[in-house]
Formats: C-alpha cells, structure tokens, sequence
C-alpha cells in the first residue's frame, strides 16, 4: 500500500526539496504543497519508469561529486590554456573506444556526462549493445593513457556505488 | 567599490562572448555548429542577467535566468533531434 | 570586506572563462574539437557567476536565495545532454564511420551511425 502511494521515495524527496528552493521561502506552506506536489508526480510517471534505481553504496556519491567538481575546475583550466596558447596545428585530438564494465542504464549516462564535463574529454556516442563508449579528445598525445584514467578514476568509483 | 569594477569586467566579458558567438553563428557552415552557437549565446546571456541582477541589488531576474536556462536546453535538444530524427514527437 | 573581495575574485574569473569559451568556439578548427569549448568554460563561467550571486545576496544584501543553486543545479545537469546531441549531429554530418575506432566487441556499430544506412539503404 505505502509503496503503491510513493513509488519512488526518494523521487518525492527531491521534488518537494526543489519546490521549497524554487519558491525561495521555507514556510510549512511551501512544503506541504512540494509534499503534494511530490506524491502526485511520482503516481503519475511510475509507469513510464518501472524499476528503482537501486544504490549499493549511497554515500559514495558525496566522494564522487566532490572529485568531479575538482576535476571540473581542472579541466576547465587545462581547456583555457589549451584554446590560449596552443596552435591549431599542434592539436592532437582524437576519437577513442572506452570499454564499458558497467551495465546499468543509470550508471552509463552518470559516466558519460562526468566523461563530458572533465579534461578534455567529449563522450560523443555508444555502441548499439552499450559495451563501448565513443569519447573524443581535444588533445591527447597518450590514447591509451586517456582510457585507463577514465577506468581508474570514474567507472571504478561507479561501479562501488552502483553494482 | 571593487565589487563595482569587478562586476563591469564580468559584464564586459560575457558581452564580448556573447559578440563572439554571433560572429560565430553567422559564419559557421554547418547546421551543427549553428546549434553550438545558439547554446552557447544561451549560456552567455544568462550569466549576463545575473550579473545585471547584481548590479541592480534584486532578485527578480532571476526567474528570467532559470527560464532562459529551461528554455534554451529544451530548444537545443529538440533541435539536434529534429535534425537526427526528422521530428521531435514519434 | 573580505567577502566582497571574494565575490569579486570570482567574478573576474568567470568573466575570463566566459570569454575564453566564446573565444575557442572562433580559433578551434574543427566540428569536434569545437565542442570542447563551450561546454567546459562556459560551464565554470556561468557557476563562477552564480556563487558569487550567491554570495553577494547571502552577505551584502543579507537574503538567503536558493534560485543560483536551482540554475546551476540545471545548467550542470543540462550541459553534458546537449553536448552529447550536438556530437551526435556533429559525428553523423561531417565524420564518416569508417575514421572512427572499432567498437569493443567485434561485429557491433556505433549507436549514432545506424539509422543513417538504413535510410539509404
């Protein structure tokens, strides 16, 4: 019955929280309709969204966030110098194939976007089985360097939080 | 006083940017790089109405930034999927 | 007074990744490489600008505003969805398949060049 009324709890947390940001008050007002605001939403899109998400290791997203939010403010600096003083014709960039360890739909799109947001990198496609990644690279002398950070300092991580 | 200059260095720099993509938009030759464009003028012009929220001390505007910010990521993918698709609704 | 040195520290920062971003969209050569550049120093320039907001609202007007967090909340989570569309109309219109890497698993194709054959087919 109750998992009938919140098919997504944690979705109704995160509703109700942004509608108290959104309204910019934190008044019982303000909550109370988030909180309704968050009972219907999930009701209405439960069928198109049939499994939970399940986290093994929930708290590993707080590490997660904050080793990309340094390595954003990194590559934003190595971007900058890149696009000030490097000549076009000294740019190396290229495609390369990241193997994929990690299965679930959640955890890929988590890896592509942090693949996107972090040095240099552009997730640019998928492979039709979802196996492989396609990331280009604005400029990377060492490919295979590239592949392996991707492996060791992202997907290891998710894969902690997600399998 | 300082926070004055700052805030006219900021503005001045997401102008120039915002001049920049314009140039860019109307000298690029692919239907690509237009929406590159266009995404990026949308980045731009919402730092540009934040600042201007700053520098007028209110906080009206900044329903105008989230607006643009919903409105121009909504535009760029249903763009790219128009162009990928050949529709946006199946 | 400290603080509003902050503020402005951060403000001059985001105004030069601001710049820089527009900049590469003009020097970089090509359709990929051109990506790279809105997406990352934008993305730093406008957060620089809505912290400093953030801030300056908290500290000078002494108003507690949650709506910067709500816009770069979106912008962070927007920004990698719409650079993956436009590499994918990026990579269908201007790279062919046969100059990319194989996928892993020998046999299988990339997502994004699929449709294509079909429709010539």
């Amino acid at each position: 019955m109750l998992s009938k009324l919140f098919p997504h709890p944690l979705l109704t947390l995160v509703l109700t929280a942004v509608w108290v940001m959104l309204v910019n008050v934190l008044t019982l007002n303000a909550v109370v309709f988030g909180l309704i605001l968050g009972t219907i939403v999930p009701l209405v899109t439960a069928a198109y969204w049939p499994d939970r998400p399940k986290l093994r290791n929930p708290l590993g997203i707080i590490g997660y966030i904050l080793i990309v939010l340094w390595d954003i403010c990194v590559a934003n600096v190595q971007v900058a110098l890149i696009i000030l003083f490097k000549r076009n014709a000294d740019l190396q960039s290229a495609f390369i194939t990241v193997p994929l360890e990690l299965r679930r739909p959640e955890a890929i799109t988590l890896l592509a976007g942090t693949i996107t947001m972090t040095p240099g990198t552009v997730s640019a496609d998928l492979a039709e089985d979802g196996n492989s990644l396609l990331v280009h690279c604005l400029h990377a002398p060492d490919p295979a360097g590239t592949v392996h950070d991707i492996k060791s300092r992202y997907e290891r991580r998710l894969k902690e939080i997600f399998e | 006083m300082i926070l004055t200059y700052a805030l006219v260095f900021a503005a001045v720099c997401f102008g120039l940017g915002l001049l920049m993509n314009l140039w860019f938009l109307v000298r690029a030759d692919s239907t690509g790089d237009k929406i590159l464009a266009l995404d990026t003028m949308v980045v731009n012009i919402i730092a540009l109405i934040v600042i201007y929220g700053m520098a007028f001390g209110t906080g009206v505007f900044f329903e105008a930034a989230m607006l643009f910010a919903m409105m121009g990521f909504i535009s760029t993918v249903a763009y790219c999927r128009y162009i990928l698709r050949g529709n946006i609704i199946e | 007074m400290i603080l509003e040195y902050v503020i402005a520290a951060l403000l001059v920062i985001a105004g030069f990744f601001g710049l820089v971003g527009s900049f590469g969209l003009l020097k970089l050569p090509d359709q990929m490489t051109r990506l790279h550049a809105p997406t990352k120093a934008t993305t730093l320039g406008v957060g620089g600008v809505l912290i400093a907001s953030m801030l300056y609202f908290f500290g000078v007007e002494d108003a507690l505003s949650f709506h910067e967090l709500m816009i770069t909340l979106f912008l962070f989570l927007a920004a990698p969805i719409t650079a993956f569309f436009i590499a994918r109309v990026q990579l269908r219109n201007h790279v062919a398949e046969r100059d990319l890497p194989k996928p892993e698993r020998a046999g299988t194709r990339w997502a994004g060049h699929l449709g294509q054959d079909r429709s010539s087919d």
